[in-house]
């Protein structure tokens, strides 16, 4: 079996005396989308937001492609956190995309995507615009390269983030609700651009409320309830019975919440 | 009323216009390393920076000028009235501008440093080509305000011996007793300059427009 794309050991993450992530234990296997679900306060996001680096595990290791992101921890539970030069490198292997899309609101879409291959890359500005716009237009917004985000709708300006991190070419993309601030009717069009990197092999980690998406599209699917993941696997076994009770219930929520909408 | 008398009005306003230009461009300088000092978290830079704003702020602009003005040529450092006029004027706007930018980084999202840091930039170009201009054009209608309160103030900088248009109306005015069209005269001058700073601001603001949230 090749390497996982992720793996994650023994990880705990506490904000004070709250423990959010307790011995947290996953794989995340390569050029496979993986869905993170679970009530809110779950500790989904939080665990994402550890891949990303953007919060720092209390104890426990994340590799990525093998290589140890932020802390090294030997198996004696001695820690040593790595020189910045190195996690910036493993960082690099991950692209995020956020919930609130964070598009900077004083550059173009096209500035928006190109500024990190200019400024961290330090590529010409014609050939980072040209990348950032070959990029546009694989999210389908060639012809809004010029507009400012306020100018977009929420999908639109969640697809240029989505083609913000693919212009660095990350190996694995980080998704943290990509569609939660979105109008329903406005979800199809960032999940598309979604499926069709799924489809072509791109390593995903998404923290989803879309359990439609998850059933569809994900090869694995991970359960987190207070902060422990209590389930994790493809998602034949998920939906199938007999199945945790906790799992249970909160499928069931959703699947209340889709009927009364029918209703 | 004559045109010999308005032109020498319009000469002073040459030095109220470039007084308070100079101090609102250094002030700005310092009121950026003021606000970055107080955003630091460290206490060797807060505390100074605190103390520099609550100071500058706090003392009416009039006994800072004529503080400066006494205060330098005591500790030996002997400099000519528009140096001292300038250096108070900059002080008390870098206090004001610290504290309206201070307020206008602490307004960018979270969420956008957050993209820049995943996107490999470094704390530093997060600083300049993010947290800075994000925070500009937040601050831009207030630092526009200080502009105009700092053109309105460099009439105190009569008192260190600087001739600027209110001294100039006021020597004028009791050399030809016709103190109503002067001061009127010079009320309309002090009018139009802010009128145009006020439409600079508007006309920057509008061409950021697309940047506005």
């Amino acid at each position: 079996m090749s390497l996982p794309a992720i793996a994650i050991t023994k990880l705990v993450k506490r904000f004070g005396d709250s423990t959010v992530l307790q011995d947290i234990d996953l794989e995340i296997p390569e050029g496979k989308v993986s869905c993170l679900i679970g009530p809110s306060g779950s500790g989904k996001s939080t665990l994402l937001r550890c891949l990303a680096f953007l919060e720092e595990p209390t104890s426990g290791m994340i590799t990525i492609n093998g290589e140890a992101l932020g802390f090294f921890e030997a198996p004696n539970g001695k820690r040593e956190r790595l020189p910045p030069a190195q996690i910036r490198a493993v960082r690099a292997k991950t692209g995020m995309v956020f919930q609130q899309f964070n598009l900077w609101p004083h550059m173009t879409a096209l500035g928006n995507v190109s500024e990190a291959l200019k400024t961290v890359h330090k590529l010409p500005k014609g050939e980072a615009e040209a990348r950032a716009l070959a990029q546009l237009r694989k999210v389908g917004l060639e012809n809004r390269a010029n507009h400012y985000p306020s100018q977009l709708s929420g999908g639109q300006q969640q697809r240029v983030a989505i083609a913000r991190a693919l212009a660095l070419e990350p190996k694995i993309m980080l998704f943290d609700e990509p569609t939660s601030a979105l109008d329903p009717e406005l979800t199809g069009e960032v999940l598309n651009v979604m499926r069709d990197l799924a489809a072509e092999g791109m390593t995903m980690v998404v923290v989803t409320h879309e359990i439609g998406f998850a059933a569809t599209v994900a090869h694995q699917i991970s359960f987190l309830d207070h902060g422990r993941l209590l389930f994790s696997g493809p998602p034949s076994e998920i939906f199938a019975k007999p199945r945790h009770p906790r799992l249970d219930q909160f499928l069931d929520t959703y699947l209340d919440r889709g009927a009364s909408m029918l209703a | 009323m004559t045109i010999k008398l308005f032109t020498l009005l319009l000469q002073a306003a040459i030095s109220t216009l470039g007084i308070s230009l100079i101090s609102i461009a250094i002030g700005f300088v310092i009121a950026i390393i003021l606000s970055a000092a107080t955003l630091s978290h460290k206490s060797i830079y807060v505390v100074p920076a605190r103390l520099f704003i609550s100071f500058f702020r706090g003392v009416p602009l009039l006994v800072q000028l004529l503080l400066i003005y006494t205060l330098l040529p005591v500790i030996g450092i002997n400099v000519p009235s528009i140096v001292a006029a300038i250096v108070g004027m900059s002080l008390c706007t870098a206090a004001y501008q610290a504290e309206n930018l201070r307020g206008g980084f602490e307004s960018v999202p979270r969420g956008l440093i957050e993209a820049a840091e995943v996107t490999g930039l470094s704390p530093r170009q997060t600083f300049f080509r993010i947290r800075v201009p994000i925070a500009l054009r937040l601050t831009f209608p207030a630092l526009i305000n200080e502009a105009i309160m700092i053109l309105k103030s460099s009439s105190l900088v009569s008192v260190v011996g600087i001739i600027e248009i209110t001294k100039m109306a006021q020597d004028l005015a009791s050399s030809t007793y016709l103190p109503i069209p002067i001061f009127a005269s010079a009320a309309l001058i002090y009018l139009v300059i802010n009128s145009i700073v006020a439409l600079i601001g508007r006309f920057a603001e509008r061409s950021l427009g697309g940047a506005s949230t």
